[in-house]
This record gives C-alpha cells, structure tokens and sequence, in this order.
C-alpha cells in the first residue's frame, strides 16, 4: 500500500513537472474497481481479491481507485476520468445510492459495464448490484453461530444497535424465523446498546446479572460485539459466555485470543472483489447478462441469482476464529 | 464616493509587487506546462469530450471562489460556504417535495444562499464579530440544519428540466455550468476592476480606517460582499444539485477548504488589499487540470491532494524564493 502509492506519488509528481509515457497495453480488458474511499483495510482486501480474479481469467487489468475522502462529488471525478479513458467496465461500491446514478448513466450510454457491490447504487445507475450475503443468510448465520458451539441446547441473548436500526431488526427477525432448526436454543432476551460503545457494555453486564446461566450474546452490529466481548472479559467469564455475532476481526482478534468469542462473521472483503471482478469481466464480455432471475458465474465463489431489481447476494457470511483470526485481523 | 479612491493600487505597496505582478503570467506558464503534461501523460487527455467532462471539476466551485475572492480582498472570509449549498440544496430538496416547479427551485436555491450570506453578514457587520469566527460557526449551523432535516435520508424527484443546469449542454461540448463560469468571471472581473465598489474592497483590505476616512461606507461593502458569497453558493448549489439529482446532507463536503485554495493559488493576498479575477480564473484552470490529468493516470486521491498541496505552497513561494535568490 504505502509503496504503491509512493510509486504514484512519483508518477503524479513526474506528470506534474515532466513528460512520461507509456500508458497500460490497449487490448487487455480494463475493469476499475471504484472504492468508497482509498486507503481502508476493508476495500484494500476487495482490491487483493480483484486481482486474484484478473489472475485467474488473463488478459484482465485491474484499475483500483476511489476519492480521498467518502464523498459522492469524489466518486463521481473517479468515474469521469474513467469514462475518459475509455474503460471496459466499473465496479463500484457507492457513496451515495443517488447522486452518483447520473455520471454512471453517462458511463452505460458509453458502452461501460457498470455494476455496483457492497454499497449499492440504485437501479437506474447499474446493471446489476452484489450484496455481500443476504438478510435471510445473515439471520440465519448469527443463530447458528451461537448454536454451533451449544449442542445440548442454552440460553442465548441478543445486543443489537438501536431499537430502530432497520438493518438489525431484519436481521433479528430472520433469525427468528428460522429458531425451529435450532431447538433447545432460547432466546431470552434482546437489549439494545444503541451501536455506543459504553452503553453496550453497560447492557452486556445487565444481562450477564439477569441471567446467571446465559450460554451466548449475540451482537448483529460491530460496536456491541466488541464490548460484549469486553463486558464479558472483564466478568471473568470467558469461555463460560460466548459472545458472537457480527464484527470487524481487527477489533475482535483480542476476543478470540481471550476466549471471550469463539467464532464471529462477517462477509469477506477479497471474496467481495474477486467475485465484483467476475461478474464484471462476464457481463462485459457478454458471457451473461443482466437481467431478472438471470444467474452469473463468480468463478470459486459459484453462481449469484439476480432478484427483480437486477441484485443477488454473493455468500453466507464468512466465518472468523481462531483458525483464520490472524491472517484477517490485519486487513480490517 | 470621492475621487481620491482611484488612486489606491491594486496591490500592497512592497517590493514583491513587481513579482507579483507576473503572478497571473506565472500561473499561465503552470496551466500551460500542466496541459502539455497531460496531454503527453496520457493518450485519453486531448479528447473533446473528455476536456469538457473535466471543466465540471472545477466550474462550480470557481463560482463560489468569484466571491470569495473579493471578500478575502476586503480582509474577510466565508468558511461557511460548501455548508450554504448544503442548505440550499436541502431547501431545494424539500421545496421538490411540495411540488416545486424549476422556476421556484432556482429562486429557493438563491434565496437560501442570500439569505445565509445576509446572516453571516450581520453577525460580521453589525455585531462586530471576527468572519472567521462566526462563519466556522455559521459552517457548523447550516449543514446541522441539513442534517437535521434529512438525517441520513436523500431528496430526490428533480423535475427532469431542472438536470439542465448540471448536465446540460449549450453547444456541442460546451456545457451550461461553463458557460455561467465564463459569464460570471467576466462579471466580477468587470465589477472588481472597473467599478468604484470594485475600488472600495481593494481599499477597505488595505485599511479599513482609510477607507472608512475616505467616505466607503465599509459595513455596506463588506455586508454586500457576504450576500454575494452566500448568492454564488446558492448558485452552486443549483448547478450541483441538478448534477447530482439527489440531496444528502454531506453534500460538498469540504468544499470550503477547496475554494479558498483557489482563491489564494489565483495570487489573492489571504490577508486581503490584493488579487485579480483572471489569477483565479488561471486558478481553476490549474487545480481541475492537475485533478482531471492525475485522475487518467489513475492516481490515487490522497495523492492528488498532496500534489495540490505541493503546488500551492510551490507557487505562492516561488516569488521569494526567487526575490531570495537575487537579493
């Protein structure tokens, strides 16, 4: 990363100061990966799984690039520079669903593949948008998480954001739906510690008081994981409560290595890009094509299935512990 | 107005004035050179579509820059400015709602922008109070109002004839947003250089006292200077929002910082009494041309950043260094 950019950093200042030449070989298929913003582990690890993709289909040259700061005005400067040039498709995780669907509509008048992934844009601005898991798998994987590691049944309770949060309460209500397969799993209580750190902690505590004989926390958001995880630490009881759900393995290796957590989820950042990169390269060579009900190939990452707004959900979320916790913990 | 004002230069009396008088030369000779760079460094630059796609890098801001550089010429600033499109777009947003026609938008995105301007002019005219002051607080007021309104929910729905002002073409790839550019720099190179009021900001930023000594009604001039940075800000805010066809909250975020660096690379004297609209007209010539070029090669953001940084503290020391060197 820092060598990349200072090898940039001299390009730019050669550009600005001298002549250079020699610019990327016309005839391979160019793809621009556009990030929310540069220099985020999380978008740096899609940028590695994009160049697996190009490694792996040949002929492929992988433009990654973004703004400086999350803004949609950024966004949309990257993607006139790459209409300017002419590329063959972009990929790109959006700042703002809106603002940014009148400069992609000008890249698809220009005969630009244009699909988003992560952030979606909406459907007017794309072809196609990849969701990195789907709420019903989401929902599924945080209950089963806690029930992996249960097999004779227990207590679970949940810490989410806010009692407003739309993404967790989806999310929550899924898992609900599908406590059937789970069974002797019980679901004792929800709190809420508003994704604030503090607050959570406070709320992990209260329920390690109320009930004595919890088993699991499961926390859908990456603030509550984090101090639950703490919470339980701090009491003493880890390893005797686990707390799982959804975080960011950078802030949670320490929950890992403490046994306060024994497995979280969260999609894969370089699964993302590899599979973004896939379908890109396939719906610009015309090997698929967008539409309702359609199914794209993503190379390892199998088939997605296209609902009727042209989205598909690439995977489960993928599981972190203390098998995997340290090759991740240093990408986001 | 007495007829002793013509007589105060353009400039601060002190011997960089000869340099400085090459300055807008100078910067000719930057935007020049950039241009050859550019069109050398990649073989997508020299494309006429491409070169009008890149002026949208710089147009709106450059309105809002008009302005500000007469302001900062008095001695004043508005860091409040990128926060006043934020209003004026969320105004626009919500008047889009009720069922707002083109015609009411645009005079809802103006009238916001005056009367933001009218505001941060109060404060500073009347009260008393320090520009940078208040409009670092002005900065924080009107995009928390934006905020407040829209927390993190868009306005869309823009008439399809409002797109024209951020999309439109007047002729072949000349887009709308140039041509206001090119209109309204002709405007405040007219009223800066070629007016009596044009003569009192250049006054007032040299010495207020003097001025106020002289019969320039100071307070009017500077207040009239805050409505017209608050008025290209809601300008900009149209042209911006009807690009974009949506309003959010972050909208221009940070744009304040931009523009002032626009400003100050155009040779205006941050601590005001000099500058001239051609230097930043140049200005915006360098700083999209610099953007766009990097941008083709694909240069991450961060990095265009520093170059502009590099380019900014370059330019304004080289007349120094140059003075340095001689002397």
């Amino acid at each position: 990363m820092i060598r990349r950019n200072f090898t940039k950093l001299l390009a730019g200042t050669a550009m600005a100061s001298a002549f250079l030449a020699s610019p990327a070989l016309a005839d391979d298929m160019r793809i621009a990966l556009v990030v929310k913003a540069l220099g985020i582990g999380f978008f740096e690890a899609a940028a590695k799984g994009a160049e697996e993709a190009a490694a792996e289909l040949g002929g492929v040259e992988i433009i990654y690039t973004g703004p400086t700061d999350t803004t949609a005005e950024g966004q949309i400067e990257v993607i006139n520079s790459l209409i300017a040039q002419g590329v063959d498709a972009i990929a790109i995780s959006a700042n703002d669903p809106d603002a940014l669907v009148p400069a992609l509509k000008k890249a698809m008048d220009r005969g630009i593949t244009v699909i988003s992934w992560d952030s979606g844009v909406a459907p007017e601005g794309r072809q196609m948008h990849l969701n990195p898991s789907s709420n019903e798998l989401i929902g599924n994987m945080i209950i089963k998480l806690a029930a992996d590691h249960l097999p004779e049944g227990g207590q679970v309770a949940v810490l989410s954001a806010t009692a407003t949060a739309t993404n967790q309460n989806i999310w929550i209500e899924e898992m609900n739906k599908v406590m059937g397969n789970y069974p002797g799993i019980e679901v004792v209580a929800t709190v809420y510690g508003d994704d604030l750190a503090d607050k959570s902690y406070r709320e992990a505590q209260g329920l390690m008081q109320s009930y004595p004989d919890l088993d699991a926390i499961i926390a859908p958001t990456s603030v509550g994981i984090v101090a639950a995880a703490q919470a339980v630490q701090d009491a003493g009881k880890a390893g005797e409560i686990n707390v799982t759900g959804l975080g960011l393995p950078s802030e949670m290796a320490g929950a890992i290595e403490s046994g306060a957590s024994k497995s979280f989820a969260i999609w894969n950042p370089i699964d993302l890009g590899y599979a973004a990169t896939m379908i890109a390269h396939a719906l610009a060579t015309g090997e698929a094509t967008a539409e309702p009900g359609a199914s794209i190939p993503m190379g390892r990452m199998g088939e997605v299935t296209l609902d009727e707004t042209n989205s598909g959900a690439m995977a489960d979320p993928f599981v972190y512990d203390a098998s995997n916790i340290d090759e991740f913990k240093s990408i986001f | 107005m007495s007829t002793t004002d013509r007589f105060i230069p353009d400039r601060l009396q002190s011997p960089l004035e000869r340099r400085l008088k090459s300055w807008e030369s100078l910067l000719l000779l930057v935007a020049i050179a950039i241009f050859i760079a550019n069109s050398f460094a990649s073989p997508y630059f020299l494309n006429a579509w491409n070169l009008s796609d890149a002026t949208f890098n710089f147009t709106e801001k450059a309105m809002i820059a008009f302005a500000m550089a007469l302001l900062i010429i008095s001695g004043e600033i508005d860091l409040s400015v990128a926060s006043i499109i934020a209003l004026a777009s969320t105004a626009m947003g919500a008047a889009v709602q009720l069922g707002a026609g083109t015609p009411v938008l645009i005079l809802v995105g103006l009238g916001t922008g005056l009367l933001c301007g009218a505001f941060n002019g109060f404060l500073v005219t009347r009260m008393g109070l320090p520009s940078i002051v208040v409009t670092i607080g002005t900065m924080s007021l009107f995009r928390g109002i934006s905020y407040i309104v829209l927390g993190d929910q868009a306005f869309r729905g823009y008439p399809a004839d409002f797109a024209f002002f951020g999309q439109g073409y007047v002729f072949w790839v000349i887009s709308f947003e140039f041509v206001l550019f090119a209109l309204l720099a002709v405007i405040y190179g007219v009223l800066l250089h070629k007016t009596n009021f044009g003569r009192a900001v250049y006054a007032i930023g040299n010495n207020p006292t003097g001025a106020l000594f002289s019969g320039i009604r100071v307070a009017r001039v500077k207040f009239i200077l805050f409505l017209l940075t608050g008025l290209m800000a809601g300008v900009a805010a149209i042209c911006l929002t009807s690009r974009l066809g949506s309003t959010r909250p972050s909208i221009a975020f940070g744009w304040e910082l931009e523009v002032v660096t626009m400003v100050v690379l155009g040779g205006v004297n941050i601590l005001g009494g000099s500058g001239s609209i051609p230097g930043v007209v140049i200005a915006a010539f360098v700083m999209g041309l610099v953007t766009f070029g990097l941008g083709l090669l694909n240069v991450p953001g961060i990095v265009m950043s520093i170059v502009i940084g590099a380019l900014l503290i370059g330019v304004i020391a080289l007349p120094r260094l140059w003075k340095m060197w001689r002397g």
